[in-house]
């Protein structure tokens, strides 16, 4: 919204969405069809988009659109439809408050400091990287140590490259494919490190990222310690035993003057923690109802705040819901309660969203603690879905359909996922 | 007279370990799959492996430093490195729309290399 001068900023909107990456997009537009007339999107960065901006490889949409774009293509096609809701965007801004009463605190670098007034509240701020403190790697603290994220911004939208001679702490999609995209740019990859005995990227990944460019996978390894005064000058990698522990009498050092971290992202929930948003100790997100209703009364969540996702699509898909809950928040229009909790059981790590109802159909994600295959995915003792395979990786989606419930009546619908013999046993 | 090689198939996370005996290149037997993607996969990594490529290219007067860009249709395995050489002498001036063709043709293989985003002047 160019044209807006400070005075003509609205002070008060049906829905005002906090992050403008792919979860706040489809939120924004997710609270239109849910009838909010008034819809705001800030977003910190210069243009909406989010981590897609970045994310210049394929594996976008094949769910969402039917076909397969990279990130920038996917959300310059969501922001298309944010753009035809008519939906306010406020770019280079940051939301610093949001409190009880849904008063939205925002510190825009082109209106000042401004307080909002929202009917309904989604958070959709995302997540951010671990980062080589989160894992306590000793050594040195040279410049050249950063997460794979950052090193992907630098690449791919900054235009430079991190270093000449790169190695990779964990095997993580992200770190997988900066892998390619320096090599592509005429780095050298001394080697990807992971500490699991498996690569936790796609195996597509580890194949046309790795692979095809001969870039060394060490599983079971990890970085022990960083040396370099100014710059990293090397790195000293070790095996590590069943327990996870470096065995120091077999380490080696390895030349490099980057390091890229890719160990994890953690859900960002700054605001959430300072609203007393009740968080799932798991996840380490909200709690969230079948809307993606927060523990506070007209604030929602959705996308990588809540849970990290491995797919975009179903971002866009829970956001839409999160939005809808928000823009019917907005317009006092109230839906059926949840009158079901659901338990992650034997091999569940977590389940999304953390209640559900009886009354409509709902789409649950988990995400298992171990591999197995073949398996048997069973809610309680109505419901049960063979499964060709489950890894930690890879979320799994269910529908919940009504009808699987006609015969509960108790509170709590506990999940597990089984090794197939012992299902029906 | 057939030889054996080994493919990781990438089609789901269960990523079997193909073993392929071919004379040539004409697959004669696929083993390790769990499922008939395999068998397809091992044929066309065997036969003719393809990738997208996707990389950046050099733009000025947008408010980013670099375009996003990918080839339209898979390009020969053998290609990927020899592309991205050629992508990067490339200097784009802005504006772009989404779909242009950056590059026609690229290598002589018939794939065209397409922005993936549009970046208007700044």
């Amino acid at each position: 919204m160019p044209d807006l001068h400070p005075w003509e900023v609205p002070r008060r909107y049906d829905v005002v969405v906090v992050g403008g990456g792919p979860a706040g997009m489809a939120a924004a537009v997710g609270a239109c069809e849910g009838g909010a007339e008034r819809v705001l999107m800030v977003d910190r960065e210069h243009e909406a988009g989010g981590i897609l901006q970045q994310c210049i490889h394929h594996g976008f949409g094949l769910h969402h659109f039917k076909e397969e774009l990279t990130g920038p293509g996917y959300a310059q096609r969501y922001l298309e439809q944010v753009l035809e809701h008519d939906i306010d965007v406020l770019t280079d801004a940051y939301v610093l408050d949001v409190d009880t009463a849904r008063t939205v605190s925002v510190l825009s670098g082109r209106y000042g400091r401004l307080s909002v007034d929202a009917g309904a509240v989604v958070l959709a701020m995302g997540a951010r990287e671990r980062t080589r403190q989160a894992i306590r790697i000793p050594g040195t603290r040279p410049s050249g140590v950063m997460t794979a994220g950052f090193a992907q911004k630098l690449v791919n939208v900054a235009g430079y490259l991190p270093g000449k001679r790169v190695a990779i702490l964990g095997s993580g999609d992200i770190g997988l494919i900066m892998a390619r995209r320096l090599v592509l740019e005429g780095v050298e990859v001394v080697g990807v490190f992971e500490l699991m005995p498996h690569a936790n990227g796609l195996t597509r990944n580890v194949v046309q990222c790795l692979h095809d460019f001969d870039v060394p996978l060490h599983l079971s390894t990890t970085v022990v310690r960083i040396h370099g005064g100014e710059r990293v000058e090397k790195v000293t990698v070790a095996p590590v035993d069943e327990a996870l522990r470096p065995r120091m009498h077999e380490a080696w050092d390895v030349e490099c003057d980057t390091l890229l971290v890719s160990i994890g992202l953690i859900p960002d929930n700054e605001l959430a923690r300072t609203l007393g948003v009740r968080l799932d100790p798991v996840t380490t997100g909200p709690v969230v109802s079948s809307t993606m209703e927060t523990s506070r009364d007209g604030v929602f969540a959705c996308g990588n705040t809540v849970h990290i996702h491995d797919l975009v699509d179903w971002v866009s898909q829970e956001s839409r819901l999160a939005g809808e809950g928000a823009g019917a928040h907005a317009s006092g229009r109230r839906q059926a309660h949840d009158n079901v909790r659901l338990v992650p059981g034997t091999n569940v790590r977590s389940c999304v969203p953390h209640t559900i109802t009886t009354e409509r159909e709902h789409t649950v994600y988990l995400r298992v603690t171990k591999s197995l295959a073949p398996c048997t995915l069973r809610l309680g003792d109505v419901y049960e879905r063979p499964l060709r395979y489950v890894v930690p990786g890879e979320m799994v989606t269910v529908k919940v359909r009504p009808r699987f419930l006609e015969s509960f009546h108790g509170g709590a619908l506990r999940v597990d996922v089984v090794p197939r013999e012992e299902a029906g046993a | 007279m057939s030889e054996t090689s080994h493919y990781l198939c990438i089609n789901c996370p269960l990523g079997c370990r193909l073993e392929v005996d071919a004379a040539g290149d004409e697959v004669v037997e696929v083993r390790g799959n769990a499922c008939k993607r395999g068998v397809e996969f091992a044929r066309q990594e065997h036969s003719d492996p393809r990738r997208m490529v996707t990389t950046t290219v050099a733009i000025s007067g947008a408010p980013l430093a670099r375009l996003p860009v990918a080839t339209a249709e898979a390009l020969p395995k053998d290609r990927v490195v020899d592309l991205c050489r050629a992508l990067h002498q490339l200097r784009l001036q802005a504006p772009v729309a989404i779909g242009d063709v950056v590059m026609a043709d690229a290598l002589g293989t018939g794939v065209d290399v397409v922005a993936t985003r549009s970046l208007e002047r700044a």
